[in-house]
């Protein structure tokens, strides 16, 4: 299996898309691409089953592994390679951005351009989990910032220049903070000065400079997962933000900073990460209620699912935090069921927009009558976002909260509670969202007439559902592709060389 | 051991008619739908009643003529990495099996019913892929062999429920409803999920047959654990069945987790009956029951919560039951009081000797209350649809018009008011009598409200069929029929089960021990509650038989209390001081303006700043993105500088 095709699949759709001359040619080059795209995925996970069956049980590896020298003089690689939590962390990329074209299918104002920019947005991201090269990384990092701000600042609507802005700001602030972390691994970790993630895990870091370091990895990676208090541009960025921009953010950009988080922040410091560990639990059960409470007071569908984003994403982040084997796997399952289910809830958000042209619960309701598919689709992504059995949100949040309980000072304890407790919170803004804008009495004779979810919209549904169902009701499938990681990653937290 | 295994069936029947419904049920036409469903869920009976019969009666018992636990299958469906696993699979033993028969019967008679109760609706097919959804919960809850299945199942439930209550979606009481019905439970079921993880990590295992073993092994490592550490001098144990046992109380509509069982009467009256009355609700006695042992043995703290908790639901739901006109709402606060006694028997019986006997007490009176409940619901909805109200005022002199109705609604009376030898006479009296020994106080507060029961249910009786005839039936009259026969056919089949299951050996099947027990029957025992009985019995008669003013002097005798009973206590008031006002008001509204107006209000200074800066610095700089841009890079080459001349 060569990896680089999964980028480069879609960096040529996506310059090719630039010599349409319509809107349909380049919504079909677009699907075609990210088609081919899910196949060269279902191929990769097969190709990686089938490699690391033999390496056997609770081994993890990075396999299928390509290198070449990219700037030789600073020692620069391209260098990649794939273990189970990346093939999961591309799987799921695969169905968002398969989903976003779909939703788009009516893109009106420069569709070339628009699918242009998902395209190479997808190949930034597609490259971000195959790399091993940390600046390799940071490259398609940056690679995955720029195509949002055009697109919200485009094709959004609302005050969309100052979300725009504030988006690309903030991320950038966090690449800016990321790179400095890792220009401190490039010239502390090992004898040599070096961006190579498998020789940086192995070597290790001077105490002293992981503790200076540490933050400025992790509260980089951490803007993009919105991490509080640096989670400010989730709600404006995701309302103002077309529905696939929206998708792609919430299903695939933050879930750049979770995997950054984990991957970079943690392994190559796990001594700063036992230091800091406390903290960032501390920062996320905040995140994970403050930003439950918020949502409560929303009255606007997407800041909704925008808060309720924070909210699920501080699971990600207690889950890293916490450390312990369970955790670290739930924080990985959470990133894919997170992405898969918040790009389910801003497609159905935005199905009901294009009908109704309101986002506020207040002038929704009784939308079920005329759009039962459009209205199922979002019972169903409330459901999973309220961890629902049978739904991926419960396998991933069951699993944070089993191996959050693994640690078992108080201090960790009180907040695993009070994690727990956003359950409670979370069924009560989502009912309420379900209450007032789905069922009810419609709310004017025009509810009565909208059309319900057109072909294009029903198979998006589809392939974002198809993922949620089999998480939901066989985690076990993804599981075993990434248990052996998730140990892995744990057993290098858990190195301790001395007492800190 | 592997005949078991066709269990699985049970419960992938109604899934399967779930499935087939939601997906084509739109292009079913009539009652299609309707029949489909019932013929599924006959299937899921029919194996239900057959395993019962090769358990209880051919295989069930192993060569000491003990009740085994089988497990004719398991897999685990979620590995954890730090060892603890959900496996999905299919636990029988004597109380799964005997909730099997009462599931599947129970929903099989209301798949019946409602062929005729809910022809005609828009969404008839909805209403039965419904019912498949929550049958397929529930009997995946009783089955269950992981602590954590039987959460996930319990979650299932608790959303086909709102799915049920809510079914008539453009009403807002119904929506309100189903909302408080989740959020309630939810609320409960955070105790359950944080009790889950205390008592797994003190046994190392979700598995049933382990966790308990574990837990009540008084040499093995896993109580050791549990009974050694511990919070707020209460140890790790009795927390984590107290916060089960939470669970429990929210699914089972025990005080104060009670309120929304009397607002989930907005769903169809069918489904009040199944879910609200006979199956869901005692959930959270079926849970206590699984964890019997643990309770029992190794928390007898624990225990003795659940022995008051249930008590006093029992004697608050009936004393509210009493002033209530909402004939629904009556029989709603009357399960709440049932399952108190169900719960409290569960509560007393700890110790050893007779006293665990109240374990089979409890399972007894579950199992005639679902048939006597069910039967009471399912008669209500046919006065209901004669009348087209659920309020007292509007009914009377029913008997004429609702012959069959009357007949079984009677019977179930008598059955739920203790009389002998209808069905609930047997449980009750069990149930006494295990309070009887170990906390007299409870024996007296389940007298009490054994004479309450029978007051509350015979002005029901009365009200409804007997006394004068409302003006509103009497323009009803020529539409007041009862229903086909499909629809009377559950009625008859629930009616002769309130009369004969009492004359059940119930203690042969059912115990702790997996041991034949004698139920204690004694008529000496006896006088005392079943006179109390009739004399409740015979002063709603007294009152209500015909008008009379009765009721309104001794209202007014009670005063305040009477208006307080009527009210409901005002706990629903108390709830909604804490939700509206502190919780929206004290922290979701402060949380929303906090995360606005500081936080992004500091955001916005700092680009506000940044921006005034780099134009002050460079008028070469025009686009915003731009200037940002090279304020980070300049910064980050600064600091670069800073970190090789510092560091090396």
């Amino acid at each position: 299996m060569n990896l680089s095709l999964l980028f480069i699949v879609p960096a040529i759709t996506a310059v090719v898309i630039l010599f349409t001359r319509s809107l349909q040619q380049a919504r079909a080059l677009a699907l075609g691409g990210s088609v081919v795209q899910l196949f060269l995925v279902g191929n990769l996970i097969a190709a990686f089953q089938r490699t690391t069956s033999g390496l056997g049980d609770g081994v993890s590896d990075f396999v299928f592994q390509q290198r070449m020298a990219w700037f030789p003089s600073l020692h620069i690689d391209y260098f990649v390679g794939v273990d189970g939590i990346s093939v999961a962390m591309i799987g799921l990329t695969a169905l968002v951005v398969l989903a976003g074209v779909l939703v788009s299918w009516n893109v009106t104002k420069q569709p070339r351009e628009f699918f242009f920019l998902l395209m190479f947005l997808s190949a930034g991201a597609y490259g971000f989990f195959i790399s091993l090269d940390l600046f390799l990384q940071f490259f398609f990092l940056e690679l995955a910032v720029i195509p949002k701000y055009l697109l919200i600042g485009i094709w959004g609507s609302g005050k969309k220049e100052y979300s725009a802005n504030k988006l690309a700001l903030m991320l950038m602030g966090g690449s800016a903070l990321v790179f400095v972390g890792l220009l401190g691994v490039y010239f502390r970790s090992g004898s040599t000065v070096t961006f190579d993630w498998l020789r940086a895990t192995g070597s290790i870091m001077p105490v002293s400079d992981q503790l200076f370091f540490f933050p400025f990895l992790f509260l980089g990676f951490g803007v993009f997962t919105a991490l509080f208090p640096f989670h400010t541009w989730v709600p404006d960025g995701h309302s103002s933000a077309p529905t696939a921009a929206s998708m792609f953010l919430a299903g695939i950009s933050m879930k750049l900073g979770g995997y950054g988080c984990l991957r970079v922040a943690m392994c190559l410091m796990p001594e700063a990460a036992q230091y800091y560990s406390v903290y960032i639990v501390a920062l996320a059960t905040i995140a994970v209620l403050y930003g439950a409470f918020a949502t409560m007071m929303q009255t606007d569908l997407k800041y909704i699912n925008a808060y309720s984003s924070v909210s699920h994403c501080g699971f990600v982040l207690l889950g890293i935090g916490m450390m312990t084997r369970s955790s670290i796997q739930g924080a990985v399952l959470q990133m894919v069921s997170h992405g898969l289910m918040t790009a389910l809830f801003f497609a159905a958000i935005g199905m009901l927009y294009e009908r109704t042209h309101t986002r506020k619960v207040s002038e929704l309701g009784g939308v079920m009558k005329s759009m039962p598919f459009v209205s199922t689709l979002f019972f169903l992504a409330g459901l999973c976002s309220l961890g629902l059995p049978g739904l991926s949100g419960f396998v991933s949040e069951m699993t944070v909260f089993v191996g959050s309980w693994e640690r078992a000072e108080t201090g960790y304890r009180v907040m695993t509670v009070l994690s727990c407790m956003s359950i409670v919170v979370t069924a009560v803004y989502i009912l309420r969202a379900i209450g007032s804008s789905i069922m009810g009495a419609p709310r004017s004779a025009a509810f009565l007439q909208f059309k319900d979810a057109a072909w294009n919209e029903r198979v998006a549904a589809a392939v974002l559902m198809a993922g949620i169902l089999i998480i939901g009701i066989t985690p076990f499938l993804l599981n075993q592709l990434i248990l052996p990681g998730s140990e892995k990653i744990a057993q290098q937290l858990q190195r301790i060389i001395l007492p800190l | 051991m592997n005949m078991f295994t066709q269990a699985v069936w049970i419960p992938l029947l109604p899934f399967l008619s779930f499935l087939l419904l939601g997906f084509f049920g739109k292009y079913l036409k009539g009652t299609t739908a309707g029949w489909l469903a019932t013929v599924f869920l006959l299937g899921a009976a029919a194996i239900s009643f057959n395993i019962a019969y090769e358990y209880f009666f051919l295989f069930g018992k192993d060569a000491n003529g003990v009740y085994q636990t089988i497990v004719p299958l398991k897999m685990t469906w979620l590995q954890f990495a730090g060892g603890l696993s959900i496996d999905m699979g299919l636990l029988i033993d004597p109380i799964a099996v005997m909730m099997l028969v009462v599931v599947t019967f129970i929903s099989l008679m209301v798949h019946l019913y409602s062929l005729g109760y809910m022809k005609g609706e828009e969404r008839f097919s909805t209403y039965y892929a419904y019912l498949g959804l929550f049958t397929f919960s529930m009997l995946g809850l009783v089955l269950s062999v992981n602590l954590f299945q039987i959460y996930i199942f319990w979650e299932l439930v608790g959303v086909s429920s709102f799915l049920l209550i809510g079914f008539y979606f453009d009403r807002a009481s119904a929506i309100a409803a189903a909302k408080k019905a989740f959020i309630v439970t939810r609320f409960a079921d955070l105790g359950f999920l944080i009790g889950i993880l205390v008592l797994s990590s003190a046994a190392g295992t979700l598995d049933f047959q382990t966790l308990i073993q574990r837990l009540t092994d008084s040499t093995g490592e896993g109580l050791h654990t549990a009974t050694a550490t511990g919070f707020l001098g209460v140890s790790a144990l009795t927390w984590g069945l107290l916060l089960i046992f939470m669970g429990g109380a929210g699914k089972s509509a025990m005080f104060p987790l009670h309120i929304w069982l009397p607002d989930a009467m907005e769903g169809p009256t069918p489904v009040s009956a199944l879910i609200h009355a006979a199956t869901m609700v005692v959930a959270g006695v079926y849970l206590v029951a699984r964890l019997f042992g643990i309770f029992a043995f190794s928390a007898p703290g624990a225990m003795e919560v659940v022995a008051w908790v249930g008590a006093i639901s029992s004697l608050f739901a009936a004393v509210i039951a009493c002033t209530q006109t909402d004939i629904k709402r009556v029989l709603a606060y009357s399960t709440m009081s049932q399952i108190g006694y169900m719960m409290f028997a569960l509560g007393v019986s700890g110790g050893s000797g007779e006293a665990v006997d109240g374990f089979t007490a409890a399972n007894f009176h579950l199992f005639t209350h679902a048939m006597f409940k069910a039967l009471l619901f399912l008669g209500a909805g046919m006065v209901i649809h004669a009348v087209h109200s659920n309020e007292l005022k509007d009914m009377g002199g029913l008997r004429k018009q609702l012959p069959v109705t009357h007949l079984t609604f009677l019977i179930a009376c008598l059955a739920i008011a203790g009389v002998p030898p209808f069905a609930g006479f047997f449980s009750k009296e069990a149930i006494l009598h295990a309070a009887h020994l170990t906390h007299p106080a409870i024996y007296w507060i389940g007298i009490i409200t054994a004479a309450l029961t029978a007051f509350y249910m015979f002005r029901l009786y009365f009200g409804i069929f007997h006394g004068a005839t409302s003006s509103h039936h009497g323009d009803s009259h020529h539409h007041g029929h009862e229903g086909d026969f499909f629809q009377k056919l559950p009625l008859i089949l629930l009616g002769v089960a309130s009369m004969t299951a009492g004359f059940i050996p119930f203690g042969n099947f059912v115990s702790f021990s997996g041991r034949p027990v004698e139920l204690h029957t004694d008529l000496a025992f006896s006088i005392l509650p079943v006179s109390l009985s009739l004399v409740g019995i015979l002063i709603a008669a007294w009152f209500y038989r015909k008008p009379s003013e009765m009721p309104d002097k001794v209202a007014g005798f009670f005063g305040s209390v009477f208006t307080a009973a009527r009210q409901k206590f005002y706990i629903d008031e108390i709830y909604l001081f804490i939700t509206r006002k502190i919780i929206f008001k004290l922290i979701a509204a402060p949380a929303a303006w906090f995360d606005r107006s500081i936080i992004d209000g500091t955001v916005n200074t700092f680009g506000v700043a940044a921006q005034t800066g780099s134009e002050s610095i460079s008028d070469l700089q025009t686009g915003k993105v731009q200037s940002y841009a090279a304020w980070f890079v300049g910064a980050t080459l600064l600091l670069i500088i800073v970190f090789i001349y510092f560091i090396h």
